[in-house]
């Protein structure tokens, strides 16, 4: 009886029929700490998009006579060691965090993960096996150093291939830009990204497959590409997104460990990465600077730490919200 | 059950192999002509085209892939380009052995305190206590290693000196408990979450109501009945744990100045040293592999519930 009671209760609770999109949002809203860190999230990625709306000085200005200094008016973060604004540099930095995920997960995660899951949970047979295995093999390395091999093996080729590009076309500043970095970074990621992200969908395909509204839909005739898009897609939408949620965190550290490594963004671009690694200098080198200047490591790793913490707090809020049965 | 070990164990040298293939075809994609590296820059025209026909590099990558291969299973990882044609496995295996050592300790970390407070957090389970655990584990847990690492550096090594602040000296020294626990917090972090969840589980079971009924201390049932049994799902997430800290082991020898395998890797790649990069890569691959099949294999001993299906 008691559950009975409980049930009507939760009915008259609830809202007036609306979107399913109004009501996720409206469950979402009701967790602060998930709203909180999706504010913070949203700061932050802010500040990297404008980032040259809100740069004080330029991120390669050096200026040799306000090195390693404390915050001030001048410099709102203090100076680094060849006296570039801290400050500036962060919010750059955050920019090509902002990049890199939105890249990798457009490309790698949604692109291939969701198509790839898509036809081998709908295809089955050996399409299905031969893209498991080769997920295997993938996931068969320690994830970190696939990523350092793929960046270390794939830059002289891109970079190679961007100058080809830049002698026959006449378009110039390709390298100088940047998006050589971009583009070893987002492929040296994808296959950290795609195979989860294809396994997910994979298995929720290959239940609804079977579901009897796709039967239906099958059997009066409806082309599988249609099946595929309009009666399967949108109900795996849900998890799509709580795995994005929750991998977007593990991309952004990742970039920041390879150009921490100096593998990624290249020095003078700015990155979290470089940041950190120029203070703690991979080792060695600079201990004096750690030692004396620890100061300098704080505005890099706290965004770094802000973003992996609210994400995953925003993927937990998500998860529970996106999937009622779960709860 | 068996059927299934069987087939894992058919695979594994399969995906090995393919791992192989895949890394060794990036290391053919790497810049550099090795027979140029290994004579230097003064080499003659005709040196290089003899160095290229000794390493077999002008015939097709399939026949060189085979030799790779055959190599490894002798034990041969070919030579490294960058310290006069040493042997690759002569130069990475002490380099591993302290990796190793390293991991194992963060291991050790990260299971004693991750297994106690999971169960703890789980049994305080409606009390302040379970969601304070759990949100210090989760901001304990993004917690960048570039973080953790310099802090305990200058907490405990520069101001307090309790440690040393760097180096390596061994398995059993004061110099690994610092990195170790850089690795292990993370880890321990994984291991609280998963302990919390399946003691939750466990905690609900009927034969858990049963135990108590019939009266027996609360130290036989936490310990006999529900611990042991929440340990069993843990196993498995071992394996993923172990790669995970691995990855963090890299950024964390950097940093320490420890002389194991991260360093050993991006110093191969800044002296394009791809031989001994490729074989590290496959290596580290190959023990997890191996980890992850003899965690599996483990398991069903542990639970006979898994053998029977």
């Amino acid at each position: 009886m008691a559950s009975a009671t409980q049930t009507d209760h939760m009915i008259d609770d609830l809202p007036p029929a609306r979107g399913h999109w109004r009501n996720v949002w409206s469950r979402f809203r009701k967790r602060r700490l998930a709203l909180v860190s999706l504010i913070i999230i949203t700061f932050i990625y802010l500040l990297g998009i404008f980032a040259p709306v809100i740069q004080t000085h330029d991120y390669q200005e050096t200026n040799l006579r306000r090195t390693q200094e404390g915050p001030s008016t001048e410099n709102w973060l203090g100076t680094d060691r060849a006296g570039r604004d801290l400050y500036t540099r962060v919010v750059w930095g955050i920019q090509t965090t902002v990049i890199i995920t939105v890249v990798s997960f457009v490309t790698g995660s949604l692109f291939l993960g969701v198509s790839v899951g898509l036809v081998a949970g709908y295809f089955r047979g050996w399409i299905d096996a031969v893209i498991m295995r080769v997920g295997e093999v993938v996931s068969a390395f320690p994830d970190i150093l696939l990523i350092i091999l793929l960046a270390a093996t794939l830059r002289p080729r891109i970079l190679e291939f961007a100058r080809n590009i830049e002698d026959s076309t006449g378009i110039n500043g390709l390298v100088s830009s940047g998006i050589v970095d971009y583009v070893v970074i987002g492929i040296a990621l994808l296959p950290l990204s795609w195979f989860g992200m294809m396994r997910l969908v994979r298995g929720q395909v290959l239940v609804l497959r079977d579901a009897e509204y796709v039967q239906a839909a099958r059997a009066m005739g409806t082309s599988t590409p249609r099946i595929l898009f309009r009666h399967i897609l949108p109900n795996v939408v849900s998890p799509i997104i709580v795995t994005v949620s929750f991998g977007i965190g593990g991309v952004a550290l990742s970039e920041v460990v390879l150009s921490f490594f100096g593998l990624g963004v290249q020095p003078p671009r700015p990155s979290l990465g470089v940041m950190i690694g120029e203070v703690t200098a991979r080792g060695g080198a600079s201990v004096s600077v750690l030692r004396d200047h620890p100061e300098q490591l704080l505005a890099p790793i706290i965004v770094v730490w802000l973003l992996i913490f609210c994400w995953n707090i925003v993927g937990d809020a998500l998860n529970d919200v996106l999937n009622p049965r779960a709860r | 059950m068996l059927a299934y070990i069987v087939r894992r164990l058919l695979w594994t040298p399969v995906l090995l192999a393919l791992a192989a293939f895949f890394v060794f075809f990036m290391g053919t994609c790497a810049p550099g002509d090795p027979a140029e590296l290994r004579l230097g820059p003064r080499a003659t025209e005709e040196r290089i085209i003899v160095e290229r026909a000794r390493l077999g590099l002008d015939k097709p990558l399939l026949f060189q892939y085979g030799k790779y291969v055959n190599g490894i299973l002798k034990g041969d990882f070919g030579d490294s380009y960058h310290y006069q044609g040493r042997p690759v496995l002569e130069i990475l295996l002490p380099k591993l052995w302290v990796s190793v050592q390293l991991n194992i300790a963060a291991l050790i970390v990260a299971v004693s305190i991750g297994l106690p407070l999971g169960f703890y957090a789980a049994k305080k389970q409606g009390t302040g206590r379970d969601p304070a655990i759990v949100i210090t584990m989760l901001i304990l847990y993004a917690m960048p290693i570039f973080f953790t690492a310099p802090f305990l550096i200058l907490f405990f090594a520069v101001k307090l000196h309790w440690v040393p602040a760097a180096g390596w000296d061994g398995f059993f020294s004061l110099q690994i408990i610092l990195p170790a626990v850089t690795i292990g917090i993370p880890g321990a972090a994984i291991f609280v979450r998963h302990m919390r969840a399946s003691t939750l589980e466990v905690v609900g079971q009927e034969y858990v109501r049963t135990a108590h009924a019939k009266g027996m201390s609360n130290f036989v049932v936490n310990y006999r009945h529900i611990a042991r049994n929440a340990l069993l799902p843990i196993l498995t997430i071992m394996g993923f744990t172990l790669a995970g800290m691995f990855g963090g082991s890299l950024i964390v020898e950097l940093i320490y100045g420890i002389p194991g395998a991260g360093r050993l890797s991006l110093d191969a790649i800044f002296q394009r040293d791809f031989p001994v990069l490729t074989a590290l890569v496959l290596l580290s691959s190959g023990m997890l592999v191996l980890a992850n099949l003899a965690i599996d294999i483990a398991y069903t001993i542990v639970d006979p519930r898994i053998r029977l299906q």
